[in-house]
C-alpha cells in the first residue's frame, strides 16, 4: 500500500465467520431449558475461534441434549442413543483436521452410553465431550436418570428413586488416562463460555459436565444454587478456567485447586454440601489414541500396492520342479 | 522330486487322498496340518482343508470331545470341498479317534496310525483301553499302524506333547513323497521367535519322523501336482478377505474379538499398517460398528468384522447406516446359532439375521462369497456397492471358509480397487445431502470438509434436506427410495448360471461355502446320466434376477444349507407346517415356486457324498412320481 511499510499491510481475512454462520435451525427446546445456554455459547465460541462450519462435526446420542446438532450449522451426526461417542472416535480416528463435539445427556452418557463413555474418557481422543446433565429423561417425559437424587419421584419410580445418584465426575476421575475433567453451570455464562473453551482448546477428550435444569421435570434441583452462588465452589487456577476479577468475584466460595492434583480432584468432586465448578483435573501428557488412529494417513496409493503385492509373495504357490 | 532318493516301500500314484491329523488340544495337530497343507499347495497339488477345532480352549485329555485337528484334501487336480471319507488319519492317542468315528468321518479300509506309547502307559486303565480301542479299530476293518510317536519324541525331548507335531509333520513328508528339504526353512519361520534352540529341535523332531517313515511305513503314496502355468497363492478364507479390505483401499478396520472372524482381524492387525490404514479393537461390538460408521461418514468407508451374536448387537447401528445412508462393510463369519450357539464350527444360519434384524423395513446388499478366492474379491466389490449404493454392504462368509485353505489365481491388483481419496471440493449449497434421484433413490453424500454441504444426519425420519419430518408423505418418499436402490442393483445383476444342463429333474440350490460340495455331488450324479443341475447365489439381497425362469425348467427345485429345518414325519411335523431352511423360505417368497429343502446342523461341512446321497433320493421320489402320473 502506497506510503506505508510492506509489513504494516493488513491482509484482510479471506474469510469471516460470523455468529448467523453457525446457528441452524431454530431450537425447539422448552422456554428456559439449560441446552439453550450451551448452545449459544458453543456458537459463540465456534465464532471466538473462527472454526471452519464445514470443519467442525457436533455428534449426539438421543435425548433433549441430543438434537443440538440440528441447531448449529455445521456438519452434525444425530445417532443413536447412547453411541455417540464411538461415532465421534472413528470420525476423529482418520481426520485431525475436524474439530469435534459431542453432546451428550445424563441417560445417554451414565446408563444405555456407560461403557462408550468410560473408554472414550480411556482413549483420549482429541474431542470436546458436553454433558448436558438435568438428572432426568426430558425427551421420554420424567423418569428416573442415573444422576437423579435418591427419593426423587419420576414416572418410573413414582415412589421415588431408589439409590443415590451416580457422580458423572468421580466416575470420570477415576478412569486410567482421564486428561481433562470439568464442571460449570447453565446459569452463569461467563463460567460456561470460559469451561467449554479450556475443554475445546486442551488436546485430548475433555470432558465437561454441565449442571443445569430441566424446567419441565426438574426445576427445582438447581433452584437454590441460581439464586444462591454461595453454594457453588469455584475451583481457581491459572492451569484451569480462565476467568475475567469479575467473574470470580461473583462466587463467595473459592479455592485455588491444581487441576494436576488428581488426589485433590477427587476430593472435591466427592463434596456434596457445594457444586464445584471449574477445572478439577487435566493431565496433558496423557497418551492420545488419535495420534495412533491417524497413523499412515500419508500412505501413497503406490505404496499401498507394494505392500499388499508383498503380502501376496508369502501366499505364493511355487511348483513343485 | 523323484522318489528314488527314497530308499522305503514305492509310493503308490493316487489322484487325490484325505488326510487327517488328530489329538488332544494343545499337542499341535493343527500347526502340522497347516504346514503339510501349505507344502502341497506350494508344490501345486490342489487342496481343501479344514480345521477340527473343539468347543473348549482345553478339554481334558484323551476325550472323543477333546479332538482338535486338521484334515486336508490333497489332489492331483483344484479341488473345491473337503471331501467325505478320510483315506488316512495320524491319531497322537486312541480316544480322539472315536470322535472322528462318530463323525462318520472314516471309511472301511481308512489307514490309521496311532501312537502306540500309551501301551505302556503307567496307568493299567489307560493301557487297557488303548488295547481295546485298537483291537476295536481292526475289528471295523480300518488298517491299524501303531506308530511309536512318543518313544520317538523323547529322543529330543522331555516334553514329547509339544514335540509330536513336528515328528508327524516328518512322517506326513515321508509318507507322500515330498522333498523334505524345504520344510527346515519354514520350520526355522514358525519357531524362528521361540529361538535357535527350539529350532534345531524341531528340525531335528521332522528329520527323525520323516526318517522312520521311510524305513517302517508300509503305505506310501504319491499325489502327482499339475504343472502351474498362472501364479497361484494359498491362503485361509479370513486371510483372503484381510487382503481384499487392503485391496478395497479400506484403511479402518473396527472389530470386537469373536470367534470365528477374528482370526481375519489378527491377519490385519499385524499387516494393515504397510497400507496405511489400522485395526481399532473396541470396547464392545456396537462401539466397533459406531466407529466404522463414524469413519465412513467422515469419509473413509471403513469395515467391521463380526460372527453372529456380534451381529445381533450390531443390528441398531445397521439399521441407522441404512435409514442414514452411510457408506459401511460388515463382514459376517457365521458359525453355528442361535445364541452363543457353536462358536468354532459352521453354519449358514445368519442368512435371515442379515437381510432383517434391524427396526423396521431396513433394505441393505447382502452379499455371499462361495470359495476363497471371492472371499477376497467381493471385498473390493463390497467397498464400491457401498459407496455406489450409500449404505451398508453385508458380507456373509462362515467358519468353513474363513478356516478352510485352498490356492487361487493370484489377483492382479489394481489401483481402481483403492477407495478414492476423499472428497473435500467445495459442495453446491443448493443441492441437498439426499437429493434423491427420482428414477433410482441414488444421492450423492457432502463429506464432513466438503464446504457448503455442511448437514445433520439422522436415524430419524428426514426429508432430502435431512431435516427431521415425521409427516407421512416424506416418510412413504424416504421408504421408497431407500427400498428402489436394491431394484435399481438388481437390474444390473445378471440371471445366475446353472452348472449342468439348464433344464432337468432336480435343481438344487445353494449359497456360501457350500458351492464345491454341491457341485461335486451333482457331477457325480450327471456322470451317471442323472437329470440334476444347480445353482449357487452369491447375492442374496437383492436377489439375482431370472430365478424363477430357472426353476421353470426343473421337475423340483430343493436347497441345500448347513441350516435347521423340520423333518416332515416327526412328531407335529407335517408338509404344511413344517419349518423350512432359511435360503428355501427366502426363495419361496421369491419366486412363489415350491422349493424344498434339505438341511442340517451337523457343525461341519456337509460332505458330498451325504448330499449325493439325499439327491438320489430325491430324483428317485421325482421318478416314481411322474410313474405314478403316468
Amino acid at each position: 500500500m502506497y506510503g506505508l511499510k510492506k509489513e504494516w499491510e493488513i491482509e484482510a481475512p479471506a474469510r469471516e465467520c460470523v455468529l448467523e454462520d453457525y446457528v441452524g435451525a431454530e431450537a425447539r427446546w422448552c422456554p428456559g431449558c439449560g441446552d439453550h445456554a450451551v448452545l449459544s455459547t458453543v456458537q459463540r465460541l465456534a465464532r471466538d475461534l473462527q472454526l471452519p462450519p464445514e470443519k467442525t462435526v457436533v455428534v449426539s446420542g438421543i435425548g433433549c441434549s441430543s438434537r443440538f446438532p440440528h441447531y448449529m450449522k455445521t456438519y452434525g451426526f444425530h445417532g443413536l442413543h447412547g453411541r455417540a461417542l464411538p461415532v465421534a472416535e472413528g470420525v476423529r480416528a482418520r481426520r485431525p483436521d475436524l474439530s469435534i463435539f459431542v453432546v451428550t445427556g445424563d441417560g445417554d452418557c451414565c446408563a444405555i452410553g456407560t461403557a462408550h463413555w468410560i473408554h472414550a474418557i480411556r482413549y483420549n481422543m482429541n474431542i470436546t465431550i458436553l454433558l448436558l446433565d438435568n438428572n432426568v429423561y426430558g425427551l421420554t417425559k420424567n423418569q428416573t436418570s442415573p444422576t437423579s437424587r435418591l427419593g426423587e419421584k419420576s414416572n418410573t419410580q413414582p415412589q421415588g428413586s431408589f439409590f443415590a445418584p451416580l457422580n458423572p465426575i468421580s466416575v470420570v476421575l477415576g478412569i486410567a488416562n482421564a486428561s481433562f475433567v470439568a464442571q460449570t453451570v447453565d446459569w452463569n455464562p461467563p463460567h460456561l463460555y470460559a469451561t467449554i473453551r479450556a475443554a475445546h482448546e486442551h488436546k485430548g477428550a475433555s470432558f465437561v459436565r454441565v449442571l443445569q435444569r430441566c424446567p419441565h421435570f426438574s426445576s427445582h434441583i438447581f433452584a437454590q444454587a441460581q439464586d444462591d452462588f454461595s453454594q457453588m465452589l469455584l475451583m481457581d487456577h491459572e492451569a484451569g478456567v480462565k476467568l475475567g476479577q469479575p467473574i470470580r468475584g461473583m462466587f463467595p466460595n473459592a479455592v485455588n485447586h491444581d487441576p494436576r492434583d488428581l488426589n485433590k480432584a477427587r476430593e472435591l468432586a466427592d463434596r456434596t454440601d457445594v457444586y464445584p465448578i471449574g477445572v478439577f483435573y487435566r493431565n496433558d501428557n496423557a497418551s492420545r489414541y488419535d495420534t495412533v488412529t491417524a497413523r499412515g494417513l500419508e500412505t501413497t496409493r503406490a505404496e499401498k500396492l507394494a505392500a499388499i503385492n508383498g503380502m501376496f509373495d508369502k501366499f505364493a504357490v511355487q511348483g513343485r520342479n | 522330486m523323484s522318489s528314488a532318493v527314497l530308499s522305503g516301500t514305492k509310493a503308490e500314484i493316487v489322484t487325490e487322498h484325505v488326510i487327517e491329523i488328530i489329538s488332544d488340544s494343545g499337542e499341535g495337530a493343527q500347526t502340522c496340518g497347516q504346514m503339510f497343507a501349505d507344502l502341497c499347495a506350494k508344490n501345486g497339488n490342489g487342496i481343501w482343508t479344514v480345521e477340527i477345532i473343539p468347543a473348549e480352549i482345553q478339554p481334558p485329555s484323551r476325550s472323543r470331545a477333546g479332538a482338535s485337528g486338521y484334515r486336508i484334501r490333497l489332489g492331483s487336480k483344484p479341488l473345491t470341498n473337503a471331501g467325505d471319507y478320510a483315506d488316512l488319519v495320524i491319531a497322537f492317542n486312541e480316544q480322539v479317534l472315536y470322535s472322528r468315528i462318530d463323525s462318520n468321518a472314516l471309511h472301511g479300509g481308512t489307514l490309521l496310525f496311532v501312537d502306540k506309547s500309551w501301551a505302556e502307559n503307567p496307568d493299567p486303565g489307560i493301557r487297557r483301553k488303548y488295547t481295546d480301542a485298537i483291537a476295536d479299530f481292526r475289528a471295523r476293518g480300518y488298517v491299524v499302524t501303531e506308530v511309536p510317536i512318543e518313544q520317538e519324541c523323547r529322543k529330543f525331548t522331555d516334553d514329547p506333547r509339544k514335540g509330536k507335531n513336528m515328528w508327524v509333520l516328518g512322517l506326513l513328508c515321508a509318507t507322500y513323497d515330498f522333498d523334505p528339504s524345504a520344510i527346515g526353512a519354514e520350520i526355522a519361520k514358525r519357531f524362528g521367535r521361540k529361538g535357535e534352540a527350539s529350532v534345531k529341535q524341531n528340525q531335528a523332531l521332522f528329520s527323525d519322523g520323516y526318517d522312520w517313515a521311510l524305513e517302517n511305513v508300509q503305505h506310501r503314496f504319491h499325489v502327482p501336482a499339475q504343472k502351474i502355468t498362472t501364479p497361484m497363492v494359498v491362503m485361509n478364507g479370513n486371510q483372503a478377505l484381510a487382503l481384499g479390505i487392503m485391496a478395497a483401499g479400506i484403511e479402518v478396520c473396527s472389530m470386537y474379538p469373536i470367534t470365528p472372524a477374528t482370526s481375519a482381524s489378527h491377519f490385519l492387525a499385524s499387516t494393515i499398517e504397510q497400507t496405511g490404514g489400522i485395526v481399532h479393537q473396541a470396547e464392545d461390538e456396537i462401539a466397533a460398528i459406531g466407529f466404522a460408521i463414524g469413519c465412513s461418514y467422515a469419509g473413509k468407508t471403513a469395515v467391521t468384522i463380526t460372527s453372529g451374536p456380534g451381529l445381533a448387537l450390531k443390528t441398531e447401528f445397521l439399521g441407522y447406516a441404512v435409514m442414514a445412508e452411510v457408506p459401511l462393510v460388515v463382514v459376517v463369519v457365521q458359525r453355528g446359532g442361535p445364541s452363543t450357539g457353536l462358536p468354532t464350527k459352521v453354519e449358514q444360519g445368519d442368512l435371515f439375521a442379515a437381510l432383517y434384524a434391524s427396526p423396521g423395513d431396513s433394505p441393505k446388499i447382502v452379499i455371499a462369497p462361495a470359495t476363497i478366492e471371492e472371499c477376497f474379491h467381493f471385498m473390493i466389490t463390497a467397498r464400491k456397492l457401498a459407496e455406489d449404493f450409500r449404505g451398508p454392504v453385508m458380507v456373509l462368509s462362515d467358519a468353513n471358509l474363513a478356516t478352510g485353505q485352498k490356492p487361487f489365481q493370484r489377483p492382479e491388483l489394481r489401483e481402481s480397487w483403492l477407495a478414492p481419496p476423499v472428497d473435500q471440493s467445495p459442495w453446491d449449497p443448493e443441492v441437498p445431502p439426499y437429493a434423491w434421484d427420482a428414477q433410482t433413490g441414488l444421492s450423492r453424500r457432502p463429506i464432513p470438509g466438503q464446504r457448503g454441504g455442511e448437514f445433520v444426519i439422522t436415524g430419524l425420519a428426514h426429508d432430502e434436506e435431512s431435516h427431521i419430518a415425521y409427516d407421512s408423505a416424506i416418510n412413504q418418499r424416504g421408504m421408497a427410495m431407500r427400498s428402489r436402490k436394491l431394484a435399481v442393483l438388481r437390474s444390473a445383476l445378471k440371471p445366475p448360471t446353472v452348472h449342468g444342463d439348464p433344464a432337468g429333474d432336480l435343481l438344487v440350490v445353494g449359497w456360501g461355502s457350500t458351492l464345491g460340495a454341491i457341485e461335486e455331488a451333482v457331477d457325480r450324479l450327471r456322470a451317471e446320466g442323472l437329470r440334476v443341475s444347480s445353482v449357487h447365489l452369491r447375492f442374496l439381497s437383492p436377489m439375482e434376477p431370472g430365478l424363477r425362469e430357472i426353476f421353470s425348467k426343473f421337475g423340483k427345485v430343493m436347497t441345500i444349507e448347513i441350516n435347521y429345518s423340520d423333518n416332515v414325519g416327526d412328531p407335529f411335523i407335517y408338509s404344511d407346517s413344517r419349518r423350512y431352511s432359511q435360503l428355501a423360505q427366502l426363495l419361496r417368497s421369491e419366486t412363489l415356486v415350491d422349493v424344498d429343502c434339505w438341511s442340517r446342523v451337523p457343525g461341519s461341512p456337509l460332505p458330498p457324498g451325504v448330499i449325493e446321497a439325499q439327491l438320489r433320493e430325491r430324483l428317485a421320489a421325482v421318478e416314481s412320481a411322474a410313474k405314478e402320473n403316468a
